[in-house]
């Protein structure tokens, strides 16, 4: 028996010594670490540009999607596995300041921002991009009947059959569509947000789990390989699909329904409990910088919070920034979110 | 066995606690400990005692999801061996060309991640599908996609053992007069029990904890234990309806462990087991010639299917078929940078599932050790507990990871963290696949060699060791598939910037765009490749003098 003993005592041994090279509380005094979900994404420039500005090393570390991201923070709560979070977005917000994960933090850079995406005036967060989550329609679909211009569109029996959305129980778009269509229709009157559902069932509607499903199981205008034309993605995916053409393209094959699109700001803030918050703010201040915010376009698909970004060409000529799009008050959304979820799925999956 | 029992002395006692530590130790640490607080935090808000969550779950139709997730995995597992046993047979008892290359392309499936092989079975029986039927929506589709991912179990668990059984008693059984359906059942069959229960036991657990499968082709109508407990974890954040969710599922399951313990008890079968070589052969008549064919040719139609799906997508480009998805996976987007750099990506899956099979074959030896030679309610219990996270959420083990590993060293979000939750879910293989034959290793041959004047270590060293090195590498096979393709766990750790081979299939699926589209798919491509190969390379890793020990 021994022979296995003494092997194991040396790997344990060694993974020992490897814990404390590499990983766990021994980060050095020039680390900065960023908690995330699996959707962030930073070139490898950009982090050397952070690196020479600052002499501060960037270690990402993801955590899921993002609710699962906010919920392992709360659970950290004060005693973080990092020093800055980025990726709270506006459904999840009320949580994440409820929960006290985070020191406030006023930057310098915050007067470049556009107006209005702030959302706590003590600064404990603040934004650093913003999507819209849209209909897209396959416009392959749309050449003999007109493409759907609002969200009540959808209701009519022209288009039964054509859309598939993602569960909101487990997809972040999906609940930004379910807060879209309750924004839109109101929880009073003669036609709430459930008769409208109600309404989407009997045109039958199609759920999926995520985005990835949705997108490329179902829809059509995507990878091609589903049979519904209509999907709920972001204003940002037609020009995604004209950057990661194959062959490329002139012209995207999908579009965006700019009615009743739902704005989700992503936010970013010192997490309570840091080790080194003078680094925190200089990584927050760099999320904010013009360096890294005129890649996010580009690497994650969604719109840059400094206004003077310019965006990329195919952003311009394939896509609109929804003028007008629906938001809610995140302590609204933190209040009714699990009784809307749960009332959406006896209406849509019962 | 009474006989080893009595001759267990102080000295053994000794022995068999400093080999049960290790594992014990390991158990306790990345296993009981973290799913304890994560639970306790759960039921326990603010230090009071959240009673009103098991009202609310029941009410909430705990019942009836547990009773779904029951007998869908008892349906999975069952129908898995039907379509598994043919192939298993026709594996362990006839040599045919292609045989090893097509041993280690079975096990691809198993490894796939579930979005993916999602797809690939939606072209198949989705809308518009080649199949021409539609099961999507439907428990079939379930049932399909499960005993797709799981056959490869049973075909390495039970032909394991097949591949050992003397055929000598069979035809003896023929000479005797009886018939073929006699020889399999009352012969066979009973020989293989061990072998079988055990694999049923992992294809089970495997099923009851389903949750990528059941979101994605069940259609959210169709909920398992576990798809309400990452609803109620992630998106709900109800921590105290996720504790009791995930103690009826820890409940489920060791109840079925423990009776499947003291089956394989009473059941385990001393047998002379024979070399693989002498028991496989050529077929000879035209009729084992067309069995041969017609199982392989099955098997592989159903295992094989979905992968050939994603390989012919990710080679049909935008320009005709070619390989420019492949090429495209190194080359820099938009903004000047790779959305994954696909040969760090191989690389960190290879490193991590070395680790997390040398974890898993050091740890899960050791416990087999235990489980095998010593009796009694503490080792049922003791094998109960390694089988546990096999059958537990992966969100209660990835969250429970945060919460409890932060002292004395903070493991929270070291890399260590990830070739460590696979090699939890991996120990139950090697175990699985070493008791079986250690039981069956005769006590007479042991016996034999002690009466001769071998001391006990020299006995273990030429008699178990070659027979258990054979299984403990087939245990091991399975190890490195569970780490290469595990996207469980480690989808809930804060993990470092090492993006594994599923991670980087999922980082291209997460944007839109025909190229992301046809880059995941060459991606998993990969991870079928290497996969395969690594199987394969353990396969024929055994050490030299196995074949005819």
């Amino acid at each position: 028996m021994r022979r296995l003993v003494v092997p194991f005592v040396v790997l344990l041994t060694a993974a020992g010594a490897l814990t404390t090279a590499c990983g766990g509380d021994s980060a050095p005094a020039g680390t900065v670490r960023l908690l995330t979900h699996d959707s962030f994404f930073i070139s490898d420039d950009a982090r050397a540009a952070f690196t020479a500005a600052t002499g501060l090393r960037l270690e990402v570390r993801r955590a899921g999607d993002a609710g699962s991201m906010v919920n392992q923070a709360v659970l950290t709560a004060g005693n973080p596995v990092a020093d800055v979070l980025y990726g709270v977005d506006t459904t999840f917000l009320s949580r994440s300041l409820d929960a006290d994960l985070f020191l406030p933090y006023q930057s310098p850079l915050l007067a470049g921002l556009y107006p209005g995406l702030a959302a706590d005036p003590q600064h404990r967060v603040t934004p650093v991009d913003f999507g819209d989550v849209c209909l897209n329609y396959d416009k392959a679909a749309f050449a003999t009947i007109p493409s759907p211009q609002t969200l009540a569109d959808l209701a009519d029996p022209a288009y039964r059959g054509l859309l598939v959305v993602q569960d909101p129980s487990t997809s972040s778009p999906g609940l930004a569509f379910l807060l879209a269509t309750i924004a839109t229709f109101g929880e009073e009157g003669p036609y709430t947000w459930k008769n409208y559902w109600a309404d989407l069932r009997a045109n039958d509607v199609r759920v999926a789990a995520g985005w990835e499903e949705a997108y490329y199981g179902a829809f059509s205008g995507g990878a091609g390989e589903g049979d519904r034309p209509i999907v709920v993605s972001y204003a940002s995916s037609p020009p995604a699909e004209v950057i990661y053409a194959d062959p490329p393209v002139g012209e995207a094959p999908t579009a965006v329904v700019t009615d009743g699109c739902f704005r989700q700001v992503e936010f970013a803030g010192i997490l309570r409990g840091t080790r080194n918050e003078s680094a925190a703010r200089a990584l927050l201040d760099f999320l904010l910088s013009e360096r890294f915010q005129e890649e996010v376009p580009l690497t994650m698909f969604v719109f840059p919070a400094l206004a003077s970004v310019e965006l990329p060409p195919e952003f311009v000529a394939h896509t609109r920034v929804p003028t007008a799009p629906l938001t809610m008050d995140p302590a609204r959304i933190e209040a009714n979110r699990d009784r809307w979820i749960a009332e959406w799925a006896s209406i849509v999956l019962r | 066995m009474g006989l080893h029992r009595a001759a267990l002395t102080a000295r053994s006692r000794l022995a068999l606690a400093v080999v049960a530590a290790p594992p014990l130790v390991f158990l306790l640490a990345f296993f009981v400990w973290p799913v304890a607080s994560i639970v306790a935090t759960g039921l326990f808000p603010s230090g009071r005692f959240a009673g009103g969550a098991f009202r609310r779950a029941v009410e909430g139709g705990l019942p009836g999801v547990a009773w779904f997730t029951l007998w869908q995995a008892a349906a999975s597992t069952v129908l898995t061996l039907l379509v598994a046993l043919p192939g298993a047979y026709v594996f362990a008892r006839y040599d045919f060309p292609g045989k090893r290359l097509l041993r280690a392309l079975f096990a691809v499936p198993f490894v796939l991640p579930t979005v993916v092989v999602g797809t690939a079975f939606l072209a198949l029986i989705g809308p518009g599908g080649l199949l021409g039927i539609r099961l999507d929506g439907t428990i079939w589709a379930i049932l399909a996609a499960h005993v797709f991912f799981n056959v490869a179990v049973v075909l390495r668990t039970v032909g394991g053992l097949w591949s050992h059984l003397d055929p000598r008693l069979e035809e003896a059984a023929r000479l005797l007069g009886a018939s073929r359906g006699q020889v399999f059942t009352r012969v066979t069959l009973p020989l293989l029990r061990p072998a079988l229960a055990a694999a049923a036991s992992l294809v089970f657990l495997f099923t009851f904890t389903s949750f990528g499968t059941v979101l994605l082709l069940g259609g959210p109508g169709l909920a398992t234990l576990e798809v309400e407990i990452y609803r109620h974890t992630t998106a709900l954040f109800d921590l105290p309806l996720a504790a009791v969710l995930a103690l009826v599922q820890m409940a489920g399951v060791t109840a079925v462990l423990l009776a499947y313990s003291r089956y394989q008890e009473r059941r385990a079968v001393e047998q002379a087991l024979r070399p693989a070589i002498e028991v496989a052969r050529r077929p000879g008549t035209p009729a084992e010639r067309a069995l041969v064919g017609g199982t392989v040719a099955g098997t592989a139609l159903l295992l094989l299917g979905p992968p050939a799906v994603l390989v012919a997508r990710s080679l049909n480009t935008g320009e005709g078929w070619g390989l420019g998805y492949y090429r495209a996976l190194g080359r820099p987007g938009r903004a000047g940078a790779l959305l994954v750099d696909p040969l760090r990506a191989v690389g960190n899956s290879v490193s991590f599932a070395l680790v997390a099979t040398a974890v898993a074959l050091v740890v899960g030896l050791l416990a087999a050790v235990v489980i095998a030679y010593h009796r009694g309610r503490a080792s049922r219990w003791f094998d109960t507990l390694l089988m546990l996270p096999l059958g537990t959420s992966a969100v209660t083990i990835g969250f429970g990871f945060l919460l409890a590993l932060d002292a004395p060293v903070d493991l929270r979000s070291s890399w260590l963290l990830i070739p460590l939750a696979h090699a939890l879910v991996a120990v139950p293989f090697v175990v699985r696949a070493v008791v079986p034959v250690m039981r069956a290793v005769r006590t007479r041959l042991r016996e034999a060699a002690a009466v001769l004047g071998a001391p006990p270590r020299r006995v273990w060293r030429e008699v178990d060791l070659p027979l258990v090195s054979r299984a403990a590498a087939a245990g091991a096979g399975f190890a490195a598939a569970v780490s290469l393709g595990e996207f469980g766990a480690t989808a809930f750790i804060a993990r470092p910037d090492t993006p594994t081979l599923p991670l980087a299939v999922f980082r291209f699926l997460g944007q839109p765009g025909r190229l992301n589209f046809g880059r995941a798919m060459a991606m998993s491509v990969i991870l079928m490749v290497v996969t395969a190969a690594a199987v394969a390379l353990i396969d024929r890793l055994r050490p030299p003098g196995l074949e005819e020990f």
